[in-house]
């Protein structure tokens, strides 16, 4: 390795577990110590984990609602401009606004917004696609996929002081800790 | 919630031995076992057999539609006065099996049904490969086929607009809005899979597929948490949404004054149908397919159970409906509806009712039978029976209604033509060719969330 003007640029520590328990026992314990910049890793969703390490809010259930709204109002008066102002026509004697008729394109183009904005908001918010993360970098990690458990202390956590994360996590039952770097 | 999934079941004695899935599983086994049969098993002979007849099939719908574009509308047997014949059927029959993908992703996740996680990811694949067919119908039965974006409301030279009081403008919001929620539903359920596959992946070409496919999951808290929320709100926007679809098929034809589809209980009546077709659908699909990938640790007699529940269940709805509608034929009165059930049952197309009954009333009762549940080639044999019983529904639902109207001077017959059965084959073929493909290359079980039914996924307090 050549020689680095600074310091290796570090991403985080990494502790590799083997079941879920003692990720969340970990997780519990780290963020009990006042880490915040902590995140864990897992092959499928874990309810305990994300209170576990204080992430209990999310805003996508607004971005869904808002793009519900925008869906359905955009739905409704596409319908009724086009109807009533831009192109009116005389349907069996109906009214020009006969919104009982515009509600099913309502009602589709609502839940068609709200679809988009879930899935949208979904992937901004956690920053998808994003090809690359120091992360991938932890051995192991492509367990994370199948049947390991890991807890990510990042170096920009105000707390991070290298020795004594390496010495926590070890502390905690960890299979392996391991530096990430970036 | 964790224990339910390996306790015996006991609210019967018929459940005391069919827990939902293998016991033995593990969060490495299940892993292994899904993926490998994307990724490691030898494709089979039996595969490239089943895909090359599909495919071949699939020609044949493309030599259909090539022709009905060059010569016109005419080569089918559609006429004045059944200007709808087996094509907008089609349309219907095959929308009506894509809903069971969707109540099994949306509505049983809704309502907790756990059994669920090991059918929905290859029902909400059977759905949109469904609505893909359905797609083609209405779009090939408009004369000009070219001109179908004269369907959507965009700014345009001639200055007109499409007139939005009409149930067939409904059908294009309500079909497109379908296919494309159902296509993101089941993405945003695969993101997860990607990633297990691009770190299983032992070759470069499918490392970087399954990899840009997975868009860099890698399974952190918080976005688990986020795509938590997602995945439950898409399942909460997905349920009224495949209600509405079919009671907006339904409005094609209970708003229009023939007699026969003037009728208020169509949209449920044609929601139970659609459920009822497509989970006779998902067993005739699944049955041999979890015999033939050795799933059966997976996919467990406690599914097949509980489909044959659900399509016994719809079944009887759907048999309610048959009776209402001849209710309210000699209720209303009116000679027209009086002549049109009286039609229905003894008019030139009474063996197409009479097998409706048979197929669609009589033939489920045997599921009331546990036996009959049991046993997988006769489960197999309902649904296939089932399956064409709902297609004569349709057939009696469009065609008898037509061809007999209010003027007998404008009465006729209507008979399919070759090109007919052909598009029909046709699309069949296109369907199992995607199918053919998906359990190819993708994982037909969800494994991220069988890994969520294990007993080891449990945190332990």
């Amino acid at each position: 390795m050549t020689h680095r003007r600074h310091a290796p640029p570090l991403y985080g520590v990494m502790a590799e577990f083997e079941n879920p328990t003692d990720l969340v026992a970990a997780a519990r314990r780290v963020y009990s110590l006042g880490y915040r910049r902590i995140n864990g890793y897992s092959p499928y969703p874990i309810e305990e984990l994300s209170e576990a390490i204080g992430f209990t809010h999310t805003s996508l259930p607004l971005i869904v609602f808002i793009g519900g709204v925008i869906g359905g109002l955009s739905g409704f008066f596409m319908q009724y401009w086009i109807e009533v102002i831009n192109y009116p026509l005389n349907v069996g004697g109906k009214p020009y606004n006969s919104w009982p008729a515009f509600i099913p394109i309502t009602f589709e183009m609502t839940v068609l917004f709200a679809a988009f904005a879930a899935v949208l908001g979904m992937l901004v918010l956690n920053k998808l696609p994003q090809p690359y993360h120091p992360v991938f970098n932890a051995p192991n990690f492509a367990l994370a996929t199948r049947d390991r458990f890991f807890l990510a202390i990042e170096a920009n956590d105000p707390k991070f002081n290298h020795a004594e994360v390496v010495e926590l996590l070890k502390s905690l039952d960890a299979l392996e800790v391991n530096d990430v770097e970036v | 919630m964790q224990d339910e999934a390996q306790k015996p079941y006991t609210e019967g004695p018929m459940h005391s031995t069919t827990p939902m899935i293998d016991p033995g599983l593990t969060f490495a086994s299940v892993t292994d076992k899904i993926s490998s049969i994307v990724l490691k098993r030898k494709t089979s002979l039996a595969w490239f057999f089943g895909f090359a007849i599909s495919f071949a099939l699939f020609q044949l719908m493309l030599l259909a539609m090539t022709n009905l574009l060059f010569v016109g509308i005419g080569l089918w047997g559609v006429n004045v006065p059944v200007a709808w014949g087996i094509d907008i059927l089609n349309f219907v029959w095959w929308i009506g099996i894509g809903h069971a993908g969707t109540l099994i992703s949306a509505i049983l996740l809704l309502l907790r049904q756990r059994w669920r996680t090991s059918i929905n990811r290859f029902a909400e694949a059977m759905t949109l490969f469904a609505v893909a067919q359905a797609g083609m119908y209405p779009i090939f039965h408009l004369g000009r086929p070219w001109l179908m974006y004269w369907l959507f409301p965009y700014p345009n030279t001639m200055g007109i607009w499409p007139q939005f009081r009409s149930p067939l403008m409904w059908d294009v919001f309500a079909v497109s809005t379908y296919a494309t929620v159902s296509a993101i539903f089941w993405f945003v359920g695969l993101i997860p899979d990607f990633a297990t596959l691009r770190d299983r992946a032992r070759s470069k070409p499918f490392q970087i597929l399954y990899g840009m496919l997975a868009m860099g999951w890698r399974g952190s808290a918080r976005h688990w948490h986020r795509y938590e929320m997602a995945y439950l709100l898409l399942a909460g926007l997905a349920t009224p949404l495949v209600l509405s679809v079919h009671t907006i098929v339904s409005f094609d034809f209970a708003v229009g004054i023939i007699p026969g589809w003037h009728a208020t209980i169509f949209p449920p009546y044609f929601v139970a149908g659609a459920i009822y077709a497509g989970f006779a659908m998902v067993l005739l699909l699944t049955i041999p397919l979890r015999r033939f990938y050795g799933l059966e640790g997976f996919i467990t007699m406690r599914h097949m159970h509980n489909m044959a529940k659900v399509m016994l269940a719809t079944g009887l709805i759907v048999g309610y409906g048959y009776m209402m509608e001849a209710f309210f034929g000699w209720y209303s009165g009116n000679k027209y509806e009086r002549f049109m059930i009286w039609n229905r049952m003894h008019g030139p197309y009474h063996l197409y009712y009479w097998a409706l009954i048979l197929c669609n009333i009589i033939t489920p009762q045997f599921l009331w039978s546990k036996k009959i549940r049991s046993n997988l080639l006769a489960l197999w044999i309902i649904s296939f029976i089932i399956s064409i019983g709902m297609w004569l529904e349709r057939f009696v639902i469009v065609v008898t209604s037509l061809h007999r109207d209010y003027l007998p001077s404008s009465w006729g017959m209507y008979q399919p033509t070759v090109w007919d059965w052909s598009m029909f084959i046709g699309t069949i073929g296109f369907f199992f060719t995607l199918l053919f493909l998906f359990i190819r290359f993708l994982p037909m079980i969800s494994i991220f969330e069988m890994r969520t039914i294990l007993p080891e996924a449990e945190v332990e307090e």
